[in-house]
């Protein structure tokens, strides 16, 4: 089972009830669960969304979009039936913090469900979990089961004449469905393929109807917002990034773990202080801040403070909150190639610039790492990432090329190292094996 | 279909589908998991599980292959009995999932997807488990275990050997 780490610079908000056995319901109230939607239930919608709005909570899957405004885009007339959609697909590399608040808090995500059908006026959520995550999967099952038996799911919620249904669902291995609208088609029982926008979902999602998808680690922190007040949560972070985040620290430190830091702790510190520093006492070489999917800092870039907004002004993103950290002793050349691999073996072949792209660009890199690479690679590389910017339906291209752009821009001299038939420097043995 | 006697699953599960396929709004949502589960119980998407979850939607068999080839845990052939996924997503990487892999590859003597001659293992690397702070980590079936050094791997291979023999022993349900 995962191992829970405990920092004393952590604020515990979303995971404080990890650990205390919340995923039965009766211990789950004992912890003060199932207040906050009691709560807004004997509020308006407009309370409900104008809380989260004033709470400055932005949507923790990686794009930092501002939940209150996202809900507030769902039309209040729709002739088509509205839908909350939980997104619990976590797959991106680095990023394992879901994970955990299926297992330790899964009414967490039921309660915040339940409130964000109340305030855009859904009756029915879905919660999609990633195949893989079968066993978790089970877990959330049980707590659904659990919140209908006691009546805080069904056509009569808590005794009143509000309705709220929740369907679980598992997916069958597929990153690109944690982008919304594949996880729609994908929920939809089609190929996880994204669809153009506009429209977005909060018109047009779900069976057509307007939907609201946020990713599991906002939905679960909906609850405290509402608990703790607007004002106090946005007190906790930074400015225009409120709260905390579950950052899933991975890689070359002494004690990797999910940690839960206000927004806007120093990275520099985070990997120093909370997760014990490089493992073995060796020099830091670069830090991926936000998931694989986001470019590399350097050791002088990590003075910053990790809200959305700190982390790309030094030119990278917080997407994910997954800081992957990365010692002197690695290739990275070898970690541009695995890194792509990702994303060739996940691009779902439907918009070509991806599709070619990320299979070319880990055709050269494994050309390029086994020591076959020519000098005019290294352009090459660039120029393909460069096109595939900006020309895809969804994100994906785009996540595949910009680490890659990174990695030529801030390690180029590594990859000329690996010229005219040199072994890698770093080649711990000679075969290496690639996916 | 209602009809037990016409599936080719156990009544456990061919139970579980006719409920899948009534509790969404559309009936076509149920085509995922019905084929995940239906793959848990066979071992991988014959042609005749093809052919009854195509029958329980609706829709036809090209349809239903054209969605299972998109998911990575959707397979058209069989697997082991345990089937060994060793991760190799960067976070793994970093702490030694190559390594790890290369233990399992030579304690069961097979390459990448290939079945052990006893039916027992299959061994696969594959993209991000989410256990990325707990790495390197596998899965074997849905059991996922973490924090693992190639000389974990001989306890491993027991205890599902172990397992296989004690399941072996129990009578059919």
């Amino acid at each position: 089972m995962p191992r829970l780490v405990s920092h004393p610079d952590e604020v515990k908000i979303v995971s404080r009830r990890f650990g205390q056995g919340a995923a039965q319901i009766d211990r789950y109230l004992e912890l003060g669960g199932y207040a906050a939607v009691r709560k807004c239930l004997t509020q308006e919608p407009e309370w409900i969304i104008s809380e989260i709005k004033a709470s400055n909570l932005r949507g923790r899957g990686g794009a930092g979009f501002p939940t209150g405004l996202k809900w507030s885009f769902v039309p209040k007339q729709s002739a088509k039936p509205k839908y909350v959609l939980v997104n619990g697909d976590e797959s991106e590399p680095g990023t394992c913090k879901d994970h955990l608040i299926f297992q330790h808090d899964p009414h967490a995500v039921i309660e915040g469900a339940i409130i964000a059908g109340l305030a855009i006026g859904a009756k029915l959520g879905f919660i999609y979990l990633r195949g893989e995550y079968r066993g978790l999967l089970e877990i959330m099952e049980k707590a659904v089961a659990e919140a209908y038996a006691k009546g805080f799911l069904g056509t009569h919620i808590f005794g009143t004449n509000t309705e709220f249904q929740i369907i679980t669902h598992t997916g069958a291995g597929a990153y690109e469905v944690g982008e919304e609208s594949a996880l729609m088609e994908s929920l939809e029982g089609k190929r996880g393929v994204p669809r153009i926008k506009p429209p977005f979902p909060a018109v047009v999602g779900l069976y057509g109807g307007p939907t609201v998808i946020n990713n599991a680690e906002t939905i679960a922190t909906v609850p405290h917002v509402i608990e703790m007040g607007a004002a106090a949560y946005a007190a906790v972070g930074s400015p225009r990034n409120g709260g905390t985040r579950l950052f899933s620290i991975s890689g070359h430190v002494e004690r990797p773990g999910v940690y839960e830091l206000p927004m806007g702790y120093n990275l520099k510190k985070m990997i120093e202080t909370v997760a014990g520093g490089v493992r073995g006492g060796r020099a830091l070489k670069a830090v991926v801040p936000g998931g694989c999917s986001t470019p590399v800092l350097l050791p002088e870039e990590i003075d910053i403070g990790m809200d959305f907004d700190q982390v790309g002004k030094a030119g990278s993103m917080l997407g994910s909150a997954a800081v992957i950290v990365i010692d002197d002793q690695t290739c990275m050349v070898e970690f541009a190639l695995r890194t792509i691999s990702f994303y060739q073996h996940e691009s779902c072949g439907w918009c070509i610039p991806c599709r070619e792209g990320t299979d070319w660009l880990k055709k050269t890199l494994t050309r390029f790492h086994a020591g076959y690479g020519t000098a005019k690679d290294i352009d090459n590389i660039q120029y393909l990432a460069e096109n595939m910017m900006g020309r895809t339906f969804c994100p994906l291209g785009d996540a595949a090329a910009m680490p890659t752009l990174a990695f030529i821009k801030k390690f180029r001299k590594e990859f000329e190292e690996h010229l005219d038939g040199k072994a890698c420097p770093f080649a711990k043995s000679a075969d290496l094996v690639v996916v | 279909m209602s009809d037990e006697s016409m599936s080719i699953f156990s009544p456990r599960l061919a139970a579980r589908l006719d409920a899948l396929a009534a509790r969404y709004p559309v009936r076509r949502s149920a085509l995922i998991p019905m084929l995940l589960y239906a793959q848990d119980e066979i071992g991988y998407l014959s042609d005749a599980v093809v052919n009854e979850v195509a029958a329980r939607i609706g829709i036809t068999e090209l349809e239903v292959r054209n969605v299972a080839s998109y998911y990575s845990m959707l397979r058209f052939k069989p697997v082991g009995k345990y089937h060994v996924q060793v991760c190799a997503s960067i976070s793994c990487m970093l702490r030694g999932a190559d390594e790890l892999y290369r233990q399992f590859q030579k304690e069961l003597g097979i390459g990448p997807e290939g079945v052990t001659a006893d039916g027992l293992f299959s061994l696969e690397r594959v993209e991000c488990l989410g256990e990325c702070c707990w790495a390197p980590a596998i899965a074997v079936n849905y059991d996922f275990q973490e924090e693992l050094t190639p000389s974990s791997v001989p306890d491993i291979l027991a205890n599902y050997r172990g397992l296989a023999l004690t399941e072996g022993l129990e009578p059919h349900a």
